[in-house]
């Protein structure tokens, strides 16, 4: 029975981790699907962090704080749309510059706004996302085995991490139910195709980029307001780079982005119940494990888990050809 | 006098420094087939995309049935009842046929709907103009015919009236453009106006009904095509007079330069390609290797020109030469004085964005003629490419463009130029003249003559029968990576070798 308390309480704090994971897969999803490579996940999600927390922080509202920080994600998101659409940019250069700027004015704008080290105020009451308590959660606890999984793993997370769930569905919905799906599959894949068909490249392209830094701003916002309570220096701490691995090992597809954000979300969740790990004598230290996810990063992207073949288009700039 | 469906008055289109279509107007009447001809890098395909709002004019105007018409992008060309099926087929790969036909022309925000829509239209355009394809099928399972017949269906279910398709036929095998052609002919019946671009002369004679001839960006005739000849198309095409046959005098065979004993080569998957050939080419004769494609001729080429390993025994002016490891790449080919203009041009042949003074170094770039110290003579190269450049009448004459920048022909002019001018011992070739214009088809075919006559020995590997024939003093055929007999062109004819081809076994087996 103990064993069983434990596990849940590993998948309860699994579900929390995978939750920022999963929507900045998401986001990397749409815009990737869309033909345009995206590495600067991390800074958006940073920068999204950061005025959601202030925001939130300054105002009292976690709603404005959001809000605050899908903004901020969008501005990044517009800027690495006019970097790499318009202006037909290198992608990953453009990617590496958002995180470079992500990770130094969040510091600096910190500093100069609240003066306690890069750091904001540590939020609390309406500044953070409360946890929704499904009906009869309490009642239903000792319930043996039901009880736990519906009060503790389903019931009491943040609004956000709901939402992040409802996108999986939402997202294999839209991409292959609708017509902008469709369309944006295809730019992905043949720009030239879409373009022949009378449908704007540029248009879509720009679509799927703010609909990634919206994703991305959730996912700062949750890291800030609900996992945590107040932004704290480089907090996404690779999550971004992580997203990206699972996009890939997800090879696209909405589904299995989620089951391989679960896998990374379960790898942290492992590292942070079990700090020392005593096998028989043998002590793994903490390091080793809190290393787990980025050791599973490394061998997902040196590609051992099967041939990952992204959209065709991906990465590169439309020009007709000549 | 019915009203033209199409008219361009004017069009003018450059490319930075390449001018690609001067003034040009043309009319076309609606119900007829009109065939547009020239070389490579004539300006068919740019006009083209210009009545398609791919590109967009510097200059000029379209009409369409009569009324000035703005398309400014291909979504206005669309709703003007235009369709276009471009040489390379812009098709998403890994959607179905029916996805690729909707895709842009959806009715409504849900794909379900416009998908069952789509799938019974479909079925209509079907059994109306005999277009038959599997509408659930991935794009990348059908084969190009399929795929074209797909780009067909994609214009008729956006209601064209007007069809352009450009070198349709570069891609289809001779039943597949035959069907094409009845396909065609049943839309004119129809009453739409199709436009045709091409290369091939037959294929304009014997299915348009009025031609357009364009040469350098301009439009040099307009005539009925019932009211003219091959030849005179070519010569409007060309500027002048052309040699359909190559001029030559018989071989003075010498003595053997390159002599292949029992060698076989084994692909990468483990199959093995070429199975043990014997062959001899001499000094001062041409000899052409015929086969259907992937009967081992490619694999031939390669090995002999350092691009992949083989078993055996090769000897060049008696001396033996090493099949793998060191002294079997290209580059130690070249030092042994073989040269190679490959079958692939665009994949083995150049770098497609790199200029054409440095294409022009490759497999030389350690010459010492290029070099000043430490550094390559850039200058030097420059110089030579020049020379090259005039004496093999690359068009435009500029080798500060990319090779991509060049047609076809003319990126062909640059290999061929690259390693004719090296005088080599052996000259390797692979389908020369493949997507090249006659123009240019002339000048290599006489490059390649006239280095045999400087008692060279040259391989000529082409699916061309027609090529074979022309240039080849003796002709091997290769079936399943065997040489199925060697014939002398004067004494064999098409019927016989097209039955070596398919494996029919001759003297030797």
């Amino acid at each position: 029975m103990e064993f069983f308390v434990t596990l849940i309480q590993v998948l309860d704090s699994t579900v929390r981790l995978a939750t920022p994971l999963l929507l900045a897969c998401l986001a990397g999803l749409y815009s990737e699907r869309a033909g345009i490579f995206d590495i600067g996940l991390e800074g958006k999600m940073l920068m999204a962090a950061f005025f959601s927390a202030a925001i939130a922080a300054v105002t009292g509202s976690v709603w404005l704080g959001l809000l605050a920080g899908i903004g901020a994600s969008l501005v990044l998101s517009a800027l690495h749309g006019l970097a790499s659409i318009t202006f037909r940019g290198n992608q990953l250069i453009s990617g590496v510059a958002i995180n470079f700027l992500a990770s130094g004015m969040t510091v600096l704008i910190a500093q100069s706004w609240f003066q306690q080290g890069g750091r904001t105020p540590s939020l609390f009451g309406g500044g953070r996302f409360e946890p929704i308590n499904f009906p009869f959660a309490e009642a239903l606890e000792g319930v043996p085995f039901i009880g736990p999984i519906y009060s503790e793993l389903l019931s009491g997370h943040s609004i956000l991490v709901y939402v992040a769930f409802l996108f999986v569905p939402l997202t294999w919905w839209i991409l292959f139910r609708t017509r902008f799906g469709l369309r944006l599959r295809a730019v992905g894949e043949n720009p030239a195709a879409v373009d022949t068909a009378g449908v704007s490249v540029v248009g879509l392209r720009f679509a799927a980029v703010a609909i990634c830094g919206i994703l991305c701003g959730i996912a700062g916002a949750y890291l800030a307001t609900a996992l945590q309570a107040g932004f704290v220096k480089e907090m996404t701490a690779g999550r971004g780079f992580i997203a990206l691995a699972a996009l890939i090992f997800a090879k696209w597809r909405p589904w299995h982005a989620m089951w391989a954000c679960l896998l990374f979300g379960l790898l942290q969740a492992i590292a942070l119940r079990f700090q020392n790990i005593d096998l028989g004598g043998v002590v793994i230290p903490v390091q080793v494990m809190d290393a787990l996810p980025y050791i599973l990063t490394v061998v997902i992207l040196a590609g051992f888990v099967g041939k990952a073949i992204p959209p065709r288009a991906g990465g590169e700039p439309y020009v007709k050809e000549r | 006098m019915t009203v033209p469906a199409i008219e361009l008055k004017g069009i003018s289109k450059a490319f930075g420094p390449v001018q690609a279509n001067k003034d040009i107007s043309i009319s076309v009447a609606p119900g007829t087939i009109h065939g547009i001809i020239g070389e490579n890098g004539a300006g068919k395909s740019t006009l083209m995309s210009i009545l398609y709002g791919f590109y967009k004019a510097d200059k000029g105007e379209i009409w369409i049935n009569g009324s000035k018409t703005d398309i400014p992008d291909s979504q206005a060309a669309i709703a003007s009842g235009i369709g276009m099926v471009f040489q390379h087929f812009k098709l998403v790969e890994n959607f179905s046929v029916l996805e690729n036909i909707v895709l842009g022309a959806e009715d409504g925000g849900l794909l379900a709907p416009s998908l069952a829509k789509a799938r019974k239209e479909l079925k209509e355009l079907e059994e109306e103009y005999e277009l038959f394809v599997d509408p659930d099928k991935r794009i990348d399972e059908i084969g190009v015919g399929m795929q074209q017949r797909v780009e067909i269906l994609k214009a008729l279910y956006r209601k064209a009236e007007i069809l352009i398709l450009d070198e349709p036929t570069g891609v289809l095998t001779p039943a597949e453009a035959d069907q094409l052609f009845r396909i065609l002919d049943r839309l004119r019946s129809e009453g739409k106006t199709i436009i045709v671009i091409t290369h091939k002369l037959r294929e304009i004679m014997e299915n348009t009904d009025t031609v357009s001839v364009m040469r350098r960006g301009e439009m040099t005739a307009t005539v009925k095509t019932a009211e003219t000849n091959p030849q005179e198309l070519a010569e409007l095409m060309v500027g002048r007079k052309v040699l359909l046959q190559v001029d030559k005098v018989p071989a003075q065979p010498g003595k053997p330069v390159l002599e292949i004993e029992k060698l076989s080569v084994t692909d990468s998957a483990g199959v093995e390609r070429v199975k043990g050939i014997d062959l001899t080419v001499r000094a001062g004769e041409i000899v052409g290797i015929a086969g259907v494609a992937g009967n081992g001729q490619s694999e031939l080429l390669e090995v002999l020109g350092g691009m992949r390993p083989g078993q055996g025994s090769i000897r060049l002016n008696g001396e033996p030469l090493p099949l793998h490891g060191p002294g079997s790449d290209g580059q130690a080919r070249r030092a042994q004085h073989i040269a190679h203009v490959p079958e692939d041009r665009q994949r083995e042949g150049l770098i497609m964005d790199f200029y054409a003074w440095e294409n022009v170094a490759f497999g030389y770039h350690r010459d010492p003629a290029y070099k000043r110290g430490l550094f390559m003579d850039n200058a030097a190269l420059r110089a030579d490419t020049e020379a090259k450049i005039e004496k093999f009448d690359v068009r435009p004459p500029n080798g500060w463009l990319t090779a991509k920048s060049f047609s076809g022909g003319n990126q062909q002019k640059i290999v061929v130029a690259r390693e004719i001018e090296r005088n080599p011992d052996l000259l390797l070739v692979g389908q020369p003249t493949r997507g090249v214009d006659i123009g240019a088809i002339e000048f290599i075919h006489k490059q390649i003559v006239a280095l045999r006559d400087q008692g060279k020995a040259i391989l000529l590997v082409s699916v061309e029968l027609e090529e074979i024939f022309s240039l080849s003093d003796r002709i091997a055929v290769m079936f399943d990576g065997h040489i199925m007999g060697e014939r002398l062109p004067a004494e064999t004819d098409e019927k016989e070798l097209g039955l070596l081809m398919a494996g029919v076994a001759g003297e030797a087996a």
